[in-house]
């Protein structure tokens, strides 16, 4: 048990070291968390698009606006 | 030649504004006035941060004049006939940059013996700082055209310019500023001078290619 | 090779091997950086001169290696991207300077709390904190000029300069930092890496930073997957792989 406490005060410099490692945790999971959601998201928007377009028998207009097509 | 002709045309355009053209060196002094108020009057204190005072003000005058460079040919169509012109765009950008330093750099550094007298330099200080400013701003200059290029058109380019070239203008200011304090100690000035002169080779020899890359990106050819 | 590199490149492709690998590297990263956290904080000796304060530099030390290695390969990114206009290039050169940004902001972070310990201030303009700074700023200019302009094409292609401009910069502003430091400061200041690290120092902060790297190779391929996404979501290939 002493061990242990004398671990999580680091010394004494407690809320540096815990605090450096921390804040790498949560930027690591920030920087993972968001990304993963945006992809979702999009997939999720796309497919929808995807249905609404097969729905509706009209001509695909996006297509005409697309700056990626040469 | 057309590297002639492109200075003459922006040195021409600049002196039938002149009252644009003085802007820079208005903002200079008054920025470089404004630090007595903040700082206090002490003539020794005034002596030691001087020098720094003088060479963030230049930084900060270069930065804002620089918005103007491309941006009247941009609107009247004249950059596009440049970048297509069969001469190589790098070597007309070349030219006016150079019109730029001339019309902004150089009243700059004139007027710079008139504030260093507000600022209680002593004459080496003074020769020092010309020195370094003379080595120094055609270097801002040249940095700042490539992130004027990249830009063209955007709205609130000013703000994003002075982002971009804050970093990059650091070591200009470093060994511009560095110089004369070395000077202030009695330590030798040269080795400044030497990386001033360094960096201002170097950036005369990729700039021109890398702000004429910008140009042709920001204008879609 | 030309032809092997643009099978490579093509964004259909590489979004469906991604994603098989994104998995694998989230294990990995995770199982690197938990193995480094435990040697870092539990098994690694104490340090005789900075205490258990010298444990941020598990952390420290490798972000700040990221900070750099992030705007390297956006550069090397870059200039694929200005030369052979691979788009695969702009899309990863856009997507990595986020992260490289964060792993500068913890470099500074964690830079600040050590030295808060062993200078007793939260900041000293030390050579290495003060190039990291302006490392900082270059990734912001950089962000800040993609997010202004509104076409992708234009966006990397003005990216890609600017990356370019800076990588240039990069060795003078650390050079004249350096320099300038000598000057106002002196050696008073202690450097960050300990000359004499051991090997049971040594492994965590490599294992660390293998950790950092492979996290970054996860993160940026998520990133890029969106971005692909959304540059090409009007393509069929897009719409088919999505209904899978």
């Amino acid at each position: 048990m002493n061990a242990l406490t004398e671990f999580f005060a680091m010394g004494g410099y407690a809320p540096y070291v815990w605090g450096s490692y921390a804040l790498a945790l949560i930027i690591f999971i920030y920087n993972a968390w968001v990304p993963l959601r945006r992809h979702a998201r999009l997939r999720s928007a796309i497919r929808a698009d995807g249905r609404r377009d097969s729905a509706a028998v009209a001509a695909p207009t996006h297509r005409i606006h697309d700056e990626n097509s040469p | 030649m057309a590297w002639w002709a492109v200075l003459r045309r922006d040195l021409l355009l600049s002196v039938r504004r002149l009252g644009e053209l003085g802007n820079p060196v208005v903002f200079f002094a008054a920025v470089v006035s404004l630090f007595p108020l903040a700082l206090g009057a002490d003539a020794a204190l005034l002596r030691s941060v001087g020098p720094g005072i003088v060479w963030v003000g230049a930084l900060l005058a270069t930065l804002l004049s620089l918005e103007g460079l491309f941006r009247a040919d941009f609107e009247d169509g004249s950059l596009e006939q440049l970048l297509l012109s069969p001469h190589p765009a790098s070597v007309l950008v070349s030219a006016k940059i150079l019109a730029h330093w001339l019309v902004t750099g150089v009243p700059l550094l004139l007027i710079t013996p008139l504030l260093g007298v507000l600022l209680n330099l002593s004459p080496l200080a003074q020769g020092v700082l010309f020195g370094g400013l003379l080595l120094g701003t055609p270097t801002l200059s040249l940095l700042g055209s490539v992130a004027v290029a990249l830009t063209l058109g955007l709205p609130r380019g000013g703000l994003l310019i002075s982002v971009l070239l804050l970093p990059l203008f650091a070591p200009v200011l470093v060994f511009g500023a560095g110089a004369v304090g070395s000077a202030l100690l009695e330590m030798p000035v040269l080795p400044y001078f030497y990386m001033l002169g360094a960096e201002l080779a170097l950036a005369v020899t990729v700039v021109p290619l890398a702000t004429a890359a910008a140009l042709r990106a920001s204008l879609g050819s | 090779m030309i032809a092997f590199f643009s099978r490579w490149a093509s964004l259909p492709a590489f979004y469906r091997r991604s994603g098989r690998w994104i998995p694998w590297l989230w294990a990995a990263a995770a199982g690197l950086l938990v193995v480094g956290t435990v040697g870092g904080l539990v098994l690694a000796p104490v340090d005789y001169q900075q205490g258990e304060a010298y444990r941020i530099l598990f952390v420290h030390v490798p972000s700040a290696w990221m900070a750099m290695f992030v705007y390297m390969f956006m550069a090397g990114a870059s200039a694929s991207a200005f030369i052979w206009h691979v788009k695969l290039a702009e899309i990863l050169a856009r997507v990595s300077a986020p992260l490289g940004a964060a792993f500068t902001a913890l470099a500074l972070a964690t830079g600040s709390l050590w030295g808060a310990r062993m200078w007793n201030t939260w900041w000293v303009w030390d050579a290495r904190l003060t190039s990291v700074l302006l490392l900082f700023f270059l990734y912001l200019g950089f962000m800040a000029l993609q997010a202004a302009i509104e076409d992708r094409r234009r966006a990397a292609r003005a990216g890609a300069v600017l990356a370019l401009v800076g990588v240039v910069n990069i060795p003078i502003i650390h050079y004249s930092v350096e320099w300038w430091n000598t000057l106002h400061q002196g050696a008073t200041v202690s450097k960050f890496d300990n000359p004499s690290m051991t090997w049971d120092m040594l492994w965590p902060l490599l294992t660390m930073a293998l950790g950092f790297m492979v996290y970054f190779a996860a993160a940026v391929l998520v990133r890029a997957r969106s971005e692909i996404l959304e540059r090409e979501r009007h393509r069929r290939w897009v719409i088919d792989e999505v209904a899978r």
